[in-house]
């Protein structure tokens, strides 16, 4: 498995060069939020707007209503929390094409409760006309842009940092409310989003292993929730699914999915793994993903419960799985 | 800038606005009239003699409420219309308090930018004419009820304009009391930043709230030496002395944005108001004896 660095850093300023209308604002997090290159690359495009959330919202509504592209760049709580009447009134309401690439979402961060976004699905998909996409892999980071680009409003975008690994082809872009299908199968229907999906990809190999069959699917759109692919996947599997998120059990990926079980009348068990309605506190992912059961062992364990069977599978198991590389090879290239 | 009107023509029709408001008060069991007091001045010399305005772009009747904006509802005609272009080289006003609805409505009415029976739609179902306004409303360009968000978004619209190398001024019409927000120093600390001297903000200093006197809810003054403070270009003038707003408001190209504190009294124009002060946020008779005591001051306005 490849893993890279820095992949919005680079990736925002290539794609930028032909884009004069795309303007970047920084909430003082330029270099924490992979910018410094665009402010380096485009001074003329880079507004630093200080500490100053609410404030820097409202700019942007007006650089849109201008016809400017406004890029928001700050950790994603700063917008939902604290900004959260301008994100609606100001944005929101009118339905203008600024995009919120939010930092730290879920428990990315030892910077603790304060800079942890673990909540910030559930605020904002009740509020209209938001798109709400969350970061799965470097290709979904480097290929994102172009999505949001056709997207007639406001986009929230849960953002990765950093080191990022590869896990989904640069062939196969993203695609807003697409999901991925990672493994087919007709036991389960496994739904798993942002980092979690790595956890997800390795308990599945060793859950197939034992002889599960499995249906994976990855998520990396929240708003719209409509994506055919979801209700057939809870169609097709037996025993019912499991949902594994980097964020609150309430308002994300586990409730988007018993939404459409209600609404489909799919009447199967559902297990909901995620932070289970808590806080969290500051303690490195690994640490956290642990604690808070957002790891492959915690998705097996849920998939015991939901089948009502154990495999017998250790977290030493879990470990020792390889995730294959994908192919790396630029489309654009060709 | 228009020099149409005269001092006592824009007098004539800040008066005309307060009766308007005060005839509707009477009619719709209460209303926002102190708010025209107040304001009726400012509002009636920006949009007759401060602002570079086109001629409204509005239907003369207001059509009926054309739905909330969404991917599916983009092109709806929005109360901007009613101030012209929006383009340059034309003004802009991006209007703060929405409470203040009805004055903006009137004033429209009275500077030919609207039909005078479209005001028999204020605050009726389905009406643009919303009593709180918003962007669908005549007079509006954005959705500001919620106080001290227009100032950052006019502050957005002028960096653009500064960035496109586009002439114009943005005006922002506030009330004192979004001086207690935090956004709004947010928003004039970085309009300062930005040098942005095509932002002007116009504000209401009546000095009075929804609990009573600003000075007992939460005391904003120093108002002007705050506002120079924060780098902005300062002027306190009597908000019911028309050339002394006017002379305020002339652009001055000096890198800092405009601010004008206009003092003024929420009983103006119609003094029996100050038997109520300070509760004068919403204007609701108490008595039959008082609601005919306004209808015998209408009948002589």
């Amino acid at each position: 498995m490849e893993v890279l660095s820095n992949v919005h850093a680079k990736n925002l300023v290539e794609w930028s060069k032909n884009r004069s209308e795309v303007v970047v604002l920084s909430g003082d997090l330029t270099s924490s939020c992979e910018i410094k290159p665009f402010k380096e690359t485009y001074p003329d495009r880079f507004f630093s707007m200080g500490v100053a959330e609410q404030n820097m919202l409202g700019f942007a509504a007006g650089l849109a209503r201008e016809g400017f592209r406004p890029w928001l760049h700050t950790f994603a709580v700063f917008f939902y929390r604290r900004a959260y009447d301008q994100l609606a009134m100001s944005i929101a309401y009118p339905n203008l094409p600024v995009t919120l690439v939010g930092f730290l979402p879920g428990i990315m961060t030892p910077g603790g409760v304060t800079h942890q976004a673990i909540e910030d699905v559930s605020v904002l998909r009740g509020l209209p006309n938001m798109t709400i996409l969350d970061m799965g892999d470097a290709t979904e980071i480097e290929t994102v842009l172009d999505a949001v680009e056709e997207v007639n409003g406001p986009v929230y975008i849960r953002m990765l940092r950093k080191e990022v690994p590869r896990l989904f082809d640069r062939n196969e872009p993203f695609k807003i409310n697409k999901a991925r299908v990672l493994s087919e199968g007709t036991d389960i229907a496994v739904f798993s989003s942002s980092i979690c999906t790595e956890e997800a990809m390795r308990a599945t190999k060793v859950l197939k292993e034992k002889g599960l069959s499995i249906q994976h699917l990855h998520i990396s759109t929240l708003k719209p929730f409509t994506d055919p692919l979801v209700v057939e996947a809870l169609k097709k599997v037996k025993y019912g699914a499991i949902t594994l998120e980097n964020h609150t059990v309430i308002g994300g990926l586990g409730t988007c999915v018993a939404e459409v079980m209600a609404e489909n009348a799919i009447g199967k068990p559902l297990v909901k793994l995620g932070l289970n309605d808590t806080f969290a506190h500051g303690a490195t992912q690994h640490y956290l993903m642990t604690e808070y059961g957002l790891d492959s062992i915690s998705l097996v364990k849920g998939v015991e419960k939901l089948i009502g069977k154990s495999f017998n599978i250790t977290e030493k198991d879990l470990e020792e799985v390889r995730i294959e590389a994908v192919s790396t090879h630029d489309p654009d290239a060709l | 800038m228009s020099e149409k009107y005269s001092i006592p023509e824009i007098q004539k029709m800040a008066n005309n606005i307060r009766r308007r408001i005060l005839t509707l008060t009477i009619d719709r069991k209460g209303g926002y009239l102190s708010q025209a007091c107040s304001s009726a001045d400012t509002i009636t010399a920006l949009y007759t003699r401060i602002m570079n305005l086109s001629p409204s772009e509005g239907p003369a009747i207001p059509p009926k409420f054309p739905g909330v904006p969404g991917p599916t509802n983009m092109d709806y005609p929005t109360g901007a219309a009613y101030n012209g272009s929006t383009k340059a080289p034309y003004d802009r006003l991006i209007f703060s308090p929405a409470h203040y609805a009805v004055v903006v409505y009137s004033a429209l009415v009275e500077s030919g930018r609207m039909s005078p029976e479209s005001i028999d739609n204020f605050n009726i179902d389905g009406s643009t004419l919303e009593m709180i306004g918003a962007e669908h409303s005549p007079g509006f360009e954005c959705t500001t009820g919620s106080l001290a968000q227009a100032i950052s978004v006019a502050g957005g619209i002028a960096l653009a304009r500064k960035l496109k190398g586009e002439e114009g001024r943005i005006f922002t019409y506030m009330s004192d009391g979004e001086f207690q927000e935090g956004q709004t120093w947010e928003a004039l600390q970085a309009a300062s930043f930005y040098k942005l001297d095509n932002l002007a903000i116009i504000v209401d200093v009546n000095g009075q709230q929804l609990d009573g006197y600003t000075k007992d809810v939460m005391n904003i003054e120093p108002l002007a030496s705050r506002c120079e403070a924060f780098g902005t270009r300062v002027f306190s003038v009597d908000g019911h002395d028309l050339e002394a707003i006017i002379k305020a408001a002339e652009p001055a190209n000096d890198g800092k944005p405009l601010v004008i504190l206009t003092y003024t009294n929420s009983s103006q124009g119609i003094p029996m108001l100050e038997e109520r002060k300070p509760f004068l946020h919403y204007v609701r008779f108490k008595s039959d004896e008082e609601e005919q005591k306004y209808i015998d001051f209408l009948n002589q306005m």
